[in-house]
């Protein structure tokens, strides 16, 4: 149900639950629902709201997740941004109807979307880049020393 | 640590580096001279794309005679693919969490 996408530079979940899509929406951007599941949150479904999530600090972390709003089309696509351990990141959710309920899909990409749309050289995108890189990749992990 | 991961992400969030570091990745060592005449912007530009990669670990250098030769160091990658594992495991086990507080809500 989950990939790590060597073509996207993304994680992407998807999971269909036997749920309408107004009822996932409503774990997805409810606070009281949102702290089973996820985190301790101060999220609101406005667009440009900035919240936390909140989790138990370990070492090297803090535990804290830096958000802000950027897209609530009910019910549909909800995202956020996702700023943590000085790394930020997009967390994208689409809901989609089916027979049995609903398809959910996250998306989190690691680099903001405004620095893929500037670029100038135009030939080399993130899919391509990491498509070259997945042999090297596979070296590293084979090599067991990251 | 942490400061390591950013400047990997942050040296590899410009496509004209991404394209360099791909290229030393698959060709080896290379010169200035030789990745300026690929990358397409002024050998200055390149030079200073370069030193980024170099903060990052991403690449490392050696001078010989007027040249300078860079290579690709690939362990520097590391953080992104730790990256990319943790948040798959994360993800995965909300999913299941989700699952349980929709079972859970009033219909």
């Amino acid at each position: 149900m989950s990939e790590v996408s060597t073509a996207t530079r993304s994680v992407v979940v998807e999971k269909e639950f036997a749920y309408p899509p107004e009822k996932v929406w409503r774990a997805l951007t409810e606070s009281d629902l949102i702290v089973q599941w996820l985190m301790e949150n101060d999220f609101r479904p406005e667009v440009g709201h900035v919240f936390q999530l909140r989790s138990t600090p370990m070492p090297h972390w803090n535990g804290i997740i830096d958000c802000k709003v950027v897209t609530v089309e009910p019910p549909e696509r909800l995202s956020y941004t996702w700023g943590s351990m000085g790394m930020e990141s997009v967390v994208a959710w689409t809901l989609a109807p089916t027979p049995g309920g609903t398809l959910v899909r996250m998306e989190q990409s690691g680099f903001r979307e405004d620095q893929e749309a500037n670029y100038k050289g135009a030939m080399y995108g993130w899919q391509k880049f990491f498509g070259g890189l997945e042999r090297v990749v596979g070296e590293i992990s084979e090599g067991g020393d990251v | 640590m942490q400061a390591v991961a950013d400047s990997v992400f942050k040296a590899l969030a410009d496509p004209t580096r991404r394209a360099l570091f791909e290229r030393l990745t698959r060709d080896g060592e290379l010169t200035v001279h030789v990745l300026t005449g690929f990358a397409g912007v002024s050998q200055p530009a390149v030079s200073k794309h370069l030193t980024v990669l170099k903060r990052a670990r991403l690449v490392s250098h050696r001078q010989q005679g007027r040249e300078t030769h860079y290579r690709a160091e690939p362990k520097a990658l590391g953080p992104l693919v730790d990256w990319m594992s943790f948040y798959g495991v994360f993800w995965r086990e909300r999913f299941s969490r989700l699952e349980a507080a929709l079972e859970r809500m009033e219909p």
